[in-house]
């Protein structure tokens, strides 16, 4: 029961179409219709949430205004601190304990490659831990990798880079395996087939799922495997600079110990960037279903040594976020809930899309629902729609909800509201960065010995990524940059004469375009203490 | 005016809006969070916190970000606890009673006081899991315990010394690996990729003009 009234009686208009709601098939928008919503109503479209940035190699290009601060941000530290005697000294440094640098550390382990892990919370405090409905792989009779690259490469508007997109679909049955060969549990039928569902924008049921725990149940499992192998993690520790050596190539970070404030020198041959998203920034005021630790450092860091950005400026609102009871606003409600049967509905009663097109897609169609066409339910946090979650239980028989989206069922349950039963209320929340770091398809960014993989590289997803893309490319990605880094470190030479005068020479820039700021960058962590 | 309830964080009072998470009650009295704070979603086990509500025996656990704040509350956090994690080679281990023997004999001192189960911030039955870890049901372990976010709360009501987390995280990894049924369709596909079956497909999509790729991606059929 909701505790507001009227909401209850809303939700009673909710259950009386219910059965006619259930067998409707709601056609799909056409892609000029599609071209016109995102236009008109999708965030990444609205100009005055964007600022050009005056210096470093993506000078002129536009990225989310709070994103530009910390880009044009200023240093944690002084560039003349003593690097000629370091506190670490390994072949590959990763930075961030998320899905990627679990799976980067792995590898690089396996390669024999002395390899560290240094995050600024614990080792599995990641976007990776929160990932819900599943992960994408085309290992079904009737799918091909084919049809993989054609759904992922559309679903991000043509606009991903080729070779990465290849290599998503034609190493993700490979990623599965090696999962499952680790430990990971996966929904599988009596027989060992795998129990997999549609999500947005797919043409083939290749979602693969551990309950709606998934990325908790793949992240638990790196981080186990990570600590049996005797894998360093420096936790509570973060990356505040990139170092460089004399020839401009990366040779390490300074390390911040996040409790003490004391900094530290880690030197590497090759390091590996794998600290995630930018939902903590809260672009455009929006909530966001991110992890604490979400602030988009590794732009930070990779963006004062020159390395590039590609797609900085698409985000990934997720289209249903928890709009209602408060305490979990912009919660993420996962997919999986429309892949297995729930619609969107209005005020009215009224299914008002398909379920599953594309995420920007559905994200931009609930904004004008609520915005345009005024047929929104208003809460105290704003508006929302209906998400009518008991049609799972209707088309799917009694225990499906338990079964399949245990979390979402607790995770409500706790306001007292039984999402087998009553419907619940749902908005778009900050969810996902598309672009970030521009790598190429052995992980590398423009930078030499500088690596990238997850949330934080560009380039995979083109402007929109489809669910269950994302804990595919942490695996596919992290893996395979914890073999290229590992395989770059065996011919690299100790590195000699750090440096960090790329910290001057930014600031430099930054005066020449009269910049100047106090915020310091990396962000690390939000402010939400009350003031 | 908001209607505001009296929180003891950490036995100090602190006067703070209803309907704020005990997390967000932290934030709004001016705690900046490094420990004890994580996905901020109920996945993570960052946020394990006990309470008692003044006047009151029983005491709670709970994840801060995901329960409310109610008056009288006594809260302390605990955002570590000294988990016992053994180390072992998953290739090498097989799913059989004696590994827990060797690994975490002290599941073996279970009194069965049930206080663990009583402890869970996801209401898991802790000591049920337990049992079936004893008895090398490693799939039932599994199950039972799917849930768990390792928040360690179970442990630290433990009188046997158990560190109930890491026992179920290594049977759902035997389960995983070595008892759930071997999947036939995906060791199919590995294959074929590996023998470059798809290899021709997938460059003659890389070479389209992004027009015709509009085009058959516009035309594509959807599996129902």
């Amino acid at each position: 029961m909701y505790k507001i009234d009227r909401l209850n009686e809303l939700a009673e208009v909710v259950a009386a179409k219910r059965a006619e709601n259930s067998v409707l098939e709601p056609a799909r928008m056409t892609a000029k219709e599609k071209d016109d919503l995102l236009a008109a109503f999708h965030p990444d479209y609205k100009q005055n949430e964007f600022t050009v940035l005056s210096a470093g190699v993506n000078k002129g290009d536009k990225v989310p205004t709070q994103l530009a601060a910390l880009l044009q941000g200023k240093s944690r530290i002084s560039p003349d601190i003593d690097l000629s005697s370091p506190d670490y000294d390994t072949d590959v440094l990763i930075i961030g304990g998320g899905g990627a640098g679990a799976s980067a550390a792995i590898e690089a382990d396996n390669a024999g490659a002395k390899t560290m892990i240094v995050t600024k919370l614990r080792i599995g405090d990641a976007n990776t831990m929160m990932a819900e409905g599943g992960i994408q792989a085309a290992d079904k009779p009737g799918d091909s990798p084919a049809i993989h690259y054609l759904d992922a490469f559309g679903g991000g508007h043509f606009a991903a880079r080729p070779e990465l997109v290849k290599k998503l679909v034609t190493k993700a049955p490979e990623a599965i395996q090696w999962l499952n060969k680790l430990g990971v549990e996966f929904d599988k039928e009596a027989d060992g087939t795998m129990v997999t569902t549609h999500g947005g924008g797919t043409s083939r049921k290749r979602m693969h799922a551990a309950k709606d725990y998934s990325g908790a149940e793949i992240m638990r499992t790196l981080r186990d495997e990570v600590l049996n192998r005797g894998i360093p993690v420096i936790d509570f520790t973060a990356a505040v600079e990139i170092i460089l050596d004399d020839n401009g190539k990366a040779a390490g970070a300074v390390l911040m110990n996040m409790e003490t404030k004391e900094i530290l020198v880690a030197k590497a041959k090759t390091v590996i960037i794998a600290t995630g998203g930018a939902g903590r920034l809260h672009y455009q005021g929006f909530p966001t279903s991110n992890h604490y630790g979400a602030t988009a450092d590794g732009l930070i860091l990779g963006y004062r040594v020159g390395a590039k950005l590609l797609y900085a400026d698409t985000l990934q609102y997720h289209p249903t976020g928890a709009a209602y009871p408060e305490q979990i606003f912009g919660a993420l409600v996962t997919e999986k809930v429309r892949s297995l049967g729930a619609k969107l509905v209005n005020i009215n009663g009224d299914v008002f899309m398909h379920p599953l097109e594309t995420r920007d897609v559905t994200a931009a169609s609930i904004i004008r629902e609520c915005a345009e066409r005024g047929n929104g339910i208003e809460t105290n946090q704003g508006p929302a729609v209906w998400l009518d979650t008991p049609m799972i239980e209707y088309k799917n028989g009694e225990g499906t909800i338990e079964k399949r989206i245990p979390a979402m069922m607790r995770m409500f349950g706790k306001y007292g509201i039984d999402i087998r039963k009553e419907p619940i209320l749902v908005y778009p929340t900050l969810h996902y960065q598309n672009g970030g770091l521009e790598i190429f398809s052995d992980c590398s960014t423009g930078v030499e010995n500088l690596y990238a993989a997850g949330e934080v590289a560009g380039g995979i997803h083109g402007r929109n990524r489809l669910m269950g893309n994302s804990l595919l490319d942490v695996i596919v990605f992290g893996r395979n940059a914890g073999m290229c880094a590992a395989a770059k470190a065996k011919d690299t030479a100790a590195p000699k004469n750090l440096t960090l005068s790329h910290i001057n020479s930014f600031n430099m820039e930054l005066q020449e375009a009269g910049i100047s700021s106090d915020e310091l960058s990396p962000m690390l962590l939000p402010h939400y203490a009350r003031k | 005016m908001e209607n505001m309830v009296n929180v003891y964080l950490f036995g100090k009072r602190y006067q703070v809006p209803s309907g704020l998470t005990i997390m967000t009650a932290m934030e709004y009295a001016g705690y900046e969070l490094v420990r004890g704070c994580g996905c901020r979603n109920g996945f993570c086990g960052a946020c394990a916190t006990i309470y008692r509500i003044k006047d009151k025996q029983e005491l709670h656990a709970c994840l801060a970000c995901q329960t409310e704040v109610q008056e009288g509350m006594y809260i302390a956090t605990l955002p570590f606890f000294p988990l016992v994690k053994k180390i072992y080679d998953i290739e090498t281990v097989r799913p059989t009673e004696q590994i827990m023997m060797q690994l975490y004999p002290e599941i073996y001192s279970c009194i069965g006081c049930n206080a663990c189960t009583k402890a869970c911030t996801q209401e898991l039955n802790v000591m049920q899991y337990i049992a079936y870890a004893q008895r090398g049901e490693y799939d039932k372990c599994a199950d039972e315990s799917f849930d768990c976010v390792m928040c360690g709360v179970c442990s630290s009501r433990c009188p046997a010394g158990i560190s109930h987390p890491q026992v179920a995280m290594l049977a759902r990894r035997l389960n995983g690996k070595y008892i759930a049924p071997e999947c036939g369709h995906l060791s199919d596909r590995v294959k074929e990729i590996d023998e470059g079956m798809y290899d021709e497909l997938i460059s003659q999509l890389m070479n389209k003009p992004v027009d015709e790729l509009k085009e058959l991606y516009n035309n594509r059929e959807i599996e129902k």
